[in-house]
């Protein structure tokens, strides 16, 4: 039971506690926080397999963890004192203020943290290890394998980060409402590439994967959840998310190669996530501003249709002509060149293509090779010979090698 | 790059503009896929007033000119070539005697 209990605990109350013992000990002390967070449920872990649960595991936890973080204050400030001797001071005592673990402060806190981990200052790579250990509780090893790199680079990302929020000075609070909407799209922009991450990772673990991307929807949500960050940018970026997370279960076989759109067993897809997409998308059609997130949800919503019709490809397509003069990407690129073709043919779509001049990407040699398969088959092998030279990842190899015995 | 139109008193259907919003946003599409699209608009003439020298203000710029601006469009054209190329794209060109002028931008 225990062995069962402190993982999902863990789950759902590591980043709160987190959180709130951040804002209680100061951001300087970020990583004090998490090995106070990380040791509460070790002791967890001994003193519940010894003694039996308790009857509020949760309550438990937090005060553990309030009890450990008043002692690091109290010997730090002990430490402080003998050494600094500005301190020598008899008159400085130990600050007594409570924790406060109020439903209220714990949410508050999460918010506030959000919004620090998320600050401009910090590199976007830096940004998305530190929401994964102090807003989503995974550990260096989850995080490592999810960047598909190592623990000493990921140890040294964070560290970088928290001492930019040290030497920043960033404090754990709400931002100044003139601040807000300029702070709310590094947010969500962090939010969002936390989620792709998760997606797009090349990590064999389907599990990390998906729970990454449920981190990050679970993040969002609390920004709708709360009112003065409830915008609809912000209802758009999770309608987006929703219609996304409902291809998992069809977008990879079992081999964790990848399944094209267009060979993907619809029957597969998550309805219900679908219908809760459609919901927070008309959430967020309010207000007369356009967000690259309701572009982004309209075309995926859009995807959900798998029927072909000109007006799904018609429509898709000025929603990428639109996406493209907000925001320009490569991929975004790629995929409306794709649906140029569905729209236009193939004939005008390679004019097009070919003036893209995304030589180091081997989507783009894949996209030429698909555009040419059944017009010109030597072309449509040679583009995918470079895509085949440009490929880093086995998956897409694999796709790569099928797509070439194709053109035989 | 400027629109100009030869006749903007001549009013086209509802169903024309769709179509010519459709072409002039898959033309806009394709500069943006190259990256090479800064910004651009519309320039309706609902509301169009003209200011004159001594200050009288008249609805506009109907009658009395030919020719009309219609919106214009900013790219990063590494040559005056690369950017008459775009131009030649530009639906607006189906119009006989309308014109997209190249330009360059003073300061960015």
């Amino acid at each position: 039971m225990t062995k069962e209990l402190i993982p999902h605990l863990f789950r759902t109350e590591f980043s709160r506690i987190a959180a709130v013992l951040v804002k209680y000990l100061g951001i300087g002390n970020m990583e004090m926080a998490e090995d106070i967070t990380s040791e509460t449920f070790l002791s967890a872990l001994e003193t519940w397999t010894y003694k039996g649960i308790p009857e509020n595991p949760t309550a438990w936890l937090y005060v553990v963890a309030k009890n450990k973080a008043k002692n690091y204050l109290s010997r730090n400030q002990v430490f402080q004192q003998k050494i600094v001797p500005v301190l020598k001071n008899s008159d400085t005592v130990i600050a007594e203020d409570e924790i406060d673990l109020s439903e209220k402060n714990i949410s508050d806190s999460q918010l506030q943290m959000i919004f620090a981990v998320c600050h401009p200052s910090i590199p976007a790579e830096s940004q998305i290890g530190l929401a994964l250990r102090i807003l989503c509780g995974f550990g260096i090893d989850e995080i490592a394998n999810a960047f598909l790199t190592n623990k000493e680079t990921v140890n040294k990302r964070l560290f970088r980060a928290r001492e930019k929020l040290r030497t920043e000075n960033i404090q754990v609070e709400f931002p100044q409402e003139a601040e807000l909407p300029g702070r709310m799209d590094a947010v969500l922009l962090t939010l969002y590439l936390l989620f792709n991450e998760g997606y797009y990772s090349e990590s064999q673990d389907v599990i990390l994967r998906e729970d990454l991307c449920f981190e990050a929807m679970r993040l969002v949500k609390l920004l709708i959840d709360n009112e003065s960050t409830n915008l609809p940018n912000v209802n758009a970026l999770f309608a987006l998310m929703c219609f996304h997370a409902s291809r998992f279960a069809a977008r990879k076989n079992d081999n964790g190669e990848i399944i094209l759109y267009e060979d993907q067993d619809e029957n597969l897809w998550d309805r219900e996530l679908i219908a809760r997409g459609v919901y927070y998308l008309h959430q967020g059609s309010t207000g007369n501003k356009i967000s690259r997130y309701h572009l982004e949800a309209n075309i995926a919503y859009w995807h959900t249709i798998k029927e072909d019709t000109a007006e799904k490809w018609e429509t898709i397509l000025q929603l990428y002509n639109h996406l493209l003069t907000l925001e320009y990407s490569p991929i975004a690129a790629l995929n409306r060149t794709f649906v140029l073709s569905k729209v236009k043919g193939k004939g005008a779509a390679i004019e097009e293509a070919e003036k893209l001049k995304l030589d180091n990407n081997h989507y783009y040699f894949m996209l030429l090779g698909e555009l040419y398969s059944g017009i010109d088959q030597s072309k449509a092998k040679e583009n995918f010979e470079k895509a085949l030279h440009l490929a880093k990842n086995n998956s897409d190899k694999a796709l790569i090698e099928k797509k070439l015995t194709l053109c035989q | 790059m400027i629109f100009r139109h030869q006749d903007g008193s001549k009013l086209a259907s509802p169903e024309q503009m769709q179509v010519w919003m459709k072409q002039t946003m898959d033309w806009i599409g394709g500069i943006a896929a190259q990256n090479k699209y800064v910004e651009g608009n519309g320039l309706p003439f609902d509301d169009a007033k003209v200011v004159h020298h001594n200050k009288t203000v008249t609805n506009g710029p109907f009658g009395e000119i030919k020719e009309t601006l219609g919106g214009y469009v900013v790219v990063k054209a590494a040559s005056v070539e690369e950017a008459c190329e775009f131009a030649k794209g530009a639906p607006v060109l189906q119009g006989e005697g309308n014109t997209v002028e190249v330009r360059k931008l003073a300061r960015r």
